[in-house]
């Protein structure tokens, strides 16, 4: 099933709600991207940095154990906590990155909410030898002092955002101004499949090779399709690439989780798809959390990569013809994920990917033994630890 | 002819700008009568919004002052303009995200600027290319959809110039709202492309403060929007800046 109607739309939602400043150049990375897309040296250039540089393939693992304890379906890991940096952002910042160059910009701008897409930009632009920095909402770099660091070592220069409630939502704001002021030789690097067109499709494309291998990898360990494929959801990058080349599959059931925080029925939630409306915002018509009015809702989640009030205007229109399916996942379900994995597997997951693996420990047990589960890992969760250790009472120090 | 187009007819216009509610909506009505006392010709309301990307740090601090309750209810701003049409005719518009039109529903928004007396809407991030799912309905109520124009816009300025309604607000920088010092250096080269184009009117706006500011901005187009420096005055004088307004308005008035 092709959602994309016309370039940018997706059912209605989608499209390009911008100042006119940067519509200019807006339209020129579009068309720079068309040009990219079918350019065989780009998509080589691009390959080529997954391989040696990302570590792509990802592994696609058999959880022995989990499937075992659960009892019901055939559960298997998409490792991109394995990729260089740690998550699935490393491919759409190649990706963007090599854009950029392709368009002669010298300088990369980036958002990032816990870190790691600003982790990531700031290592394409250290590789790149090009000019960057990161926009931050306060909070998020008083709770990430490790990462805010990190992107020092990696020459960047990180902006601490103090406008508005000082987190991701704030940080993409701040972007956007910085791109509109300096838009000749900047290039902002979008973190999720969020904003205006190109980038919904544009990060989609860069993060199908997660469901482009996981499919080719289930084919090859055990000569079938999965069942289902379950991914996280904060903007829903990590889940648009690992639905992507099931889409056509009518048999692939998709599974998107969001952070309900604690619990839909609270303020203190991100689930979009459950509790938002149709709006629009950081340039997209899609589904957010706002009032009545129309202004946009703080938003709550113990992962700092799914606390964004709205999510990319593909999801909505899946949810909408009802392609994927939408659940959330409370933080108490999250962290106790992050602890069963640890244990029964051996792998310490992002608090983000820990809600989809949630997700598999309530639907595994439902299912026939013959069925088989993808779970994508979108990174790996070093970056939690100490937060996790918190949410239990422990005291650690750094 | 539209009451926006009617008051460029046979002056400069000087176009103020106030976020309402900031800091309540009785001085919101006090502040746009005072304005258009001392000398605007037209009078923007800003409609505060939680997340004003195209706004600089004044008005995104005015904005938030403005939403002390969040839940404030946008019929509240209606009756508002309600108020100010039993003291003044000056023409009126409201500058407001997409988020907050479609949230009220495009029809009964563009319904109620008709019935309280809008004459106008400026919205920063409705783009030519998104238009068309507003336009047919703020026509049919004879409200003016105000395009902007960029020093960016280069090729695109023919055609957003010949949708535009009532004037053309051209941003005189990159970035955000916010006084400044210095312009971009093509901004009259771009003034003279869009005269070329349209005798639709065009006001400068984005970094305009001083008055000898405006008068130069006056020169080169119809009308100078001045949003900012008086939010500040609002920021500074609270509930005692009408007053304050209505002078600033004036010394800006005699400049153009």
């Amino acid at each position: 099933m092709e959602t994309e109607t016309k370039a940018g739309r997706f059912a209605g939602f989608g499209g390009q709600y911008l100042p006119e400043t940067l519509m200019n150049e807006i339209n020129r990375m579009a068309a720079a991207y068309e040009e990219a897309k079918d350019d065989a040296d780009f998509q080589a250039d691009f390959r080529t940095l997954l391989a040696d540089y990302a570590n792509r393939p990802s592994l696609l693992y058999f959880a022995e154990n989990m499937t075992k304890d659960l009892g019901g379906a055939q559960i298997y890991f998409k490792r991109e906590d394995l990729n260089h940096t740690g998550a699935h952002k490393i491919n759409n910042v190649i990706g963007q990155a090599l854009l950029a160059k392709k368009m002669g910009k010298t300088r990369l701008i980036a958002e990032t909410g816990a870190g790691q897409h600003g982790v990531a930009t700031a290592t394409i632009a250290a590789l790149f030898g090009m000019e960057c920095e990161i926009f931050m909402g306060k909070e998020d770099t008083d709770r990430q002092r490790l990462n805010v660091y990190r992107m020092e070592l990696l020459g960047a220069k990180v902006h601490a955002v103090t406008s508005g409630s000082m987190v991701l939502k704030d940080a993409i704001n701040a972007a956007l101004q910085d791109f509109a002021a300096r838009p000749d030789d900047t290039f902002y690097v979008m973190g999720s499949a969020t904003g205006p067109h190109p980038y919904p499709t544009m990060v989609k494309d860069f993060q199908s090779v997660i469901s482009e291998e996981s499919k080719a990898q289930l084919q090859d360990q055990i000569g079938q399709l999965p069942d289902y494929v379950v991914a996280c959801v904060g903007g829903g990058s990590n889940a648009i690439g690992s639905f992507a080349h099931y889409l056509a599959e009518p048999s692939v059931h998709l599974v998107g989780v969001e952070a309900a925080g604690k619990g839909v029925d609270t303020n203190l939630t991100a689930a979009t798809i459950e509790k938002g409306r149709l709006g629009v915002f950081h340039g997209m018509k899609s589904l957010f959390l706002q009032n009545e009015a129309g202004q946009i809702n703080p938003v709550y989640s113990i992962s700092a990569g799914l606390d964004y009030p709205g999510i990319g205007p593909e999801h909505a229109a899946l949810a909408m013809e009802k392609r994927a399916e939408y659940v959330g996942i409370t933080d108490d379900e999250a962290v106790a994920a992050f602890e069963y994995i640890a244990k029964q597997e051996g792998i310490i997951a992002a608090i983000e990917s820990c809600h989809a693996v949630a997700y598999v420990q309530k639907l595994a047990p439902t299912l026939p033994k013959d069925q088989v589960i993808v779970c994508t890992f979108s990174g790996r969760g070093d970056k939690d630890v100490a937060a996790i250790a918190k949410y239990r009472g422990v005291e650690i120090n750094e | 002819m539209s009451r926006l187009a009617a008051s460029f007819q046979d002056q400069k216009n000087f176009i103020a700008f106030v976020t309402a509610n900031d800091p309540d909506l009785e001085t919101t009505v006090a502040n746009v009568v005072a304005l258009a006392e001392g000398g605007a010709d037209i009078v923007a309301i800003g409609i505060p919004f939680s997340d004003p990307v195209a706004d600089g740090p004044v008005i995104q601090a005015a904005d938030l002052r403005a939403l002390r309750d969040p839940n404030l209810p946008i019929a509240t701003i209606f009756e508002a303009v309600g108020k100010i049409r039993e003291q003044t005719d000056v023409p009126l518009v409201f500058l407001v995200y997409l988020n907050v039109v479609l949230q009220y529903g495009y029809e009964a928004f563009a319904a109620d600027c008709a019935k309280f007396g809008v004459d106008g809407l400026i919205i920063p991030d409705l783009p030519y290319e998104e238009r068309d799912e507003l336009a047919p309905i703020t026509k049919a109520h004879g409200i003016d959809l105000i395009p902007l124009i960029t020093v960016t816009s280069a090729q695109r300025i023919p055609m957003i110039a010949e949708a535009a309604e009532g004037f053309i607000y051209l941003v005189s920088s990159l970035g955000v709202t916010g006084e400044r010092e210095q312009f971009a250096a093509n901004l009259s080269d771009v003034a003279a492309e869009i005269k070329a184009v349209t005798t639709v009117p065009v006001a400068i706006g984005f970094g305009v403060h001083s008055a000898s500011q405006a008068h130069d901005m006056a020169q080169l187009a119809d009308g100078v929007i001045i949003g900012s420096a008086c939010v500040k005055i609002v920021a500074e004088y609270g509930r005692q800046a009408p007053a304050k307004l209505k002078e600033y308005a004036a010394t800006i008035k005699a400049a153009i």
